[in-house]
């Protein structure tokens, strides 16, 4: 009988729990589909608001941007970041500040990095915009990336290295037919969470972006427009962006669970 | 050297031993920097009146850690007594929410909490007549903000030790006579305590440094350190003031973070003995 109850108990905790964190979004979303845009209502269902996100310049402009910036970053932080890795990895025995280094950019917190990137680039007299969202983003994109790849070559069997260069392969010729092939699923998997996280970032971008209107992201969009108050285009554009996050980060975790069982 | 190393030599290391360097300089008249070495700006941080708003952030972030462990840890624990073959999708339906954008989650709350919101709604519909305390910008509303934000860390962070958790050391507590209760109280938490641990710290480093949500569902009504900082860089135009505020930031942070990572290596090392003995 006690043993029921708890177990009931546990069934409540799990359901209070899980709607605290699903309402919120899946109301959010709901909203997005109303065709009257307001909350107090249901007038009907419509994509109408997500139409109205086509016509609006300011958003598409910020989503361009976005994907240029995502685009970029990630393909230099997937370079970087697997080279990194494999470095580290055939080092084996690395100095403690050399792990601080590569660890740092993924526990250091954003506004921190954000200005401390404003007064380098200032200091130095650069002008900013886009690409200097992109460098930024790499530094913490390439420290993902290279934990992803990490992961994988932990369970990495070297001796097919060995065995690569025994029958005569180059060292350039084993790094692209034998380690590349092996670790392709970690390395897009990386290569998506880096897409992912600069798609979403929003203070770093926002600090260094530079002024003006060219070089405004979709996150620094949203919040400029959330500020103002709550909108049927804002549910519509939330819920997309969402989606999208959701969806490649789903993907990244498959690929990387299927690449370390496999 | 890989020239990964160098990226972040050249844009992490450098810029923050720059934000160092900037918290000692004076600030210039119209607002550039003047380099003369002071220790004026981080005298300023403990001035009573900056001061009192560091405690404020500590106090908001360790309410919203606190209130995001007892919520954290009650899931993770409910997960962990499913039948083990559903725990994974529990898991993963559990951490979803984190992978969509944190400005996505925070507007999320302004679309429930506004006047014209949801519970608003709710409140009219049920049939309450009266006027509304206002729920959104206020300093609830920031905690609620940064809890939902971070609540999905500290299930997992939870969930690592209570799976591990060996079952049959809690049913000799109660062969032995121990109620239920007092098994989870003498027993399971303890065992449990570096993943609470781990959560606390994390969503306190997290929230306390935060500017976003004390923004967005704060609106200005109070500032948080996070507030102060950007202020100081993108507004007031005191750099080096807003450099010192940052130091001390970073200084809490890395105490509490290496504070955790003490408990965690000691937990580990009382494994061990467990193992051995």
């Amino acid at each position: 009988m006690a043993e029921r109850n708890t177990f009931r108990l546990m069934l409540l905790i799990l359901g209070v729990v899980f709607a605290f964190l699903y309402i919120p979004i899946s109301v959010l979303v709901g909203l997005s589909f109303n065709e009257g845009g307001l909350p107090t209502a249901w007038t009907g269902f419509s994509f109408k608001w997500y139409g109205a996100l086509l016509e609006n310049d300011d958003i598409l402009g910020a989503a361009a941007n976005t994907v240029v910036v995502a685009i970029c970053s990630t393909i230099l932080s997937t370079f970087l970041g697997t080279f990194l890795a494999v470095g580290v990895e055939i080092r084996r025995r690395n100095g403690k500040w050399l792990e601080t280094v590569i660890f740092a950019p993924m526990i250091i917190p954003d506004i921190v990095l954000a200005i401390a990137l404003l007064s380098f680039f200032s200091l130095l007299g650069a002008k900013m915009g886009l690409h200097t969202i992109i460098v930024s983003h790499v530094v913490f994109n390439l420290a993902f990336v290279c934990a992803v790849v990490r992961a994988r070559l932990k369970s990495f069997d070297w001796s097919i290295v060995e065995a690569s260069a025994d029958l005569g392969a180059s060292t350039i010729t084993t790094l692209y037919r034998v380690m590349v092939p092996v670790l392709t699923p970690a390395i897009v998997a990386g290569a998506l969470l880096a897409f992912t996280l600069s798609v979403d970032e929003f203070i770093i971008a926002f600090f260094t972006a530079g002024a003006g209107r060219s070089s405004i992201t979709l996150p620094m969009q949203i919040y400029a427009m959330i500020r103002f108050g709550v909108t049927p285009e804002i549910n519509a554009l939330a819920s997309i962006v969402m989606t999208v996050s959701v969806i490649c980060l789903a993907l990244s975790q498959r690929l990387n669970k299927g690449g370390l069982s496999g | 050297m890989s020239p990964a190393i160098l990226w972040l030599l050249a844009l992490m290391v450098v810029p923050c031993v720059l934000i160092l360097v900037l918290a000692f300089f004076q600030r210039g008249i119209y607002g550039g920097i003047e380099y003369t070495w002071t220790l004026e700006n981080l005298a300023l941080v403990f001035d009573p009146l900056y001061f009192k708003i560091f405690l404020k952030s500590a106090g908001i972030a360790g309410l919203s850690a606190g209130i995001a462990c007892v919520l954290g840890y009650a899931a993770a624990y409910a997960i962990a007594a499913m039948p083990r073959r559903n725990q994974p999708l529990l898991l993963f339906f559990a951490v979803l929410p984190f992978w969509s954008n944190y400005l996505v989650r925070t507007y999320a709350w302004i679309v429930l909490l506004n006047r014209e919101g949801l519970i608003v709604n709710l409140a009219r519909w049920i049939g309450y007549q009266g006027e509304l305390p206002s729920m959104l910008y206020t300093e609830q509303a920031v905690v609620i903000g940064l809890v939902y934000n971070y609540l999905p860390f500290v299930i997992l962070s939870c969930y690592a030790p209570l799976s591990r958790l060996n079952p049959e050391i809690t049913e000799v507590s109660r062969d032995l006579g121990a109620s239920a209760w007092t098994t989870f109280r003498r027993v399971t938490l303890p065992m449990t305590v570096p993943g609470i641990a781990t959560g606390f710290v994390f969503v306190f480093v997290l929230s306390i440094g935060n500017f976003v949500t004390p923004a967005l569902l704060g609106g200005g009504q109070f500032q948080m350190i996070g507030n102060l900082v950007y202020a100081q860089f993108l507004t007031a135009n005191d750099w080096p003031f807003g450099a010192a505020l940052s130091m001390v930031l970073i200084a809490v942070m890395l105490g509490l973070l290496m504070a955790q990572a003490t408990v965690a290596e000691r937990a580990a090392g009382m494994k061990k003995d467990q193992g051995n003995g």
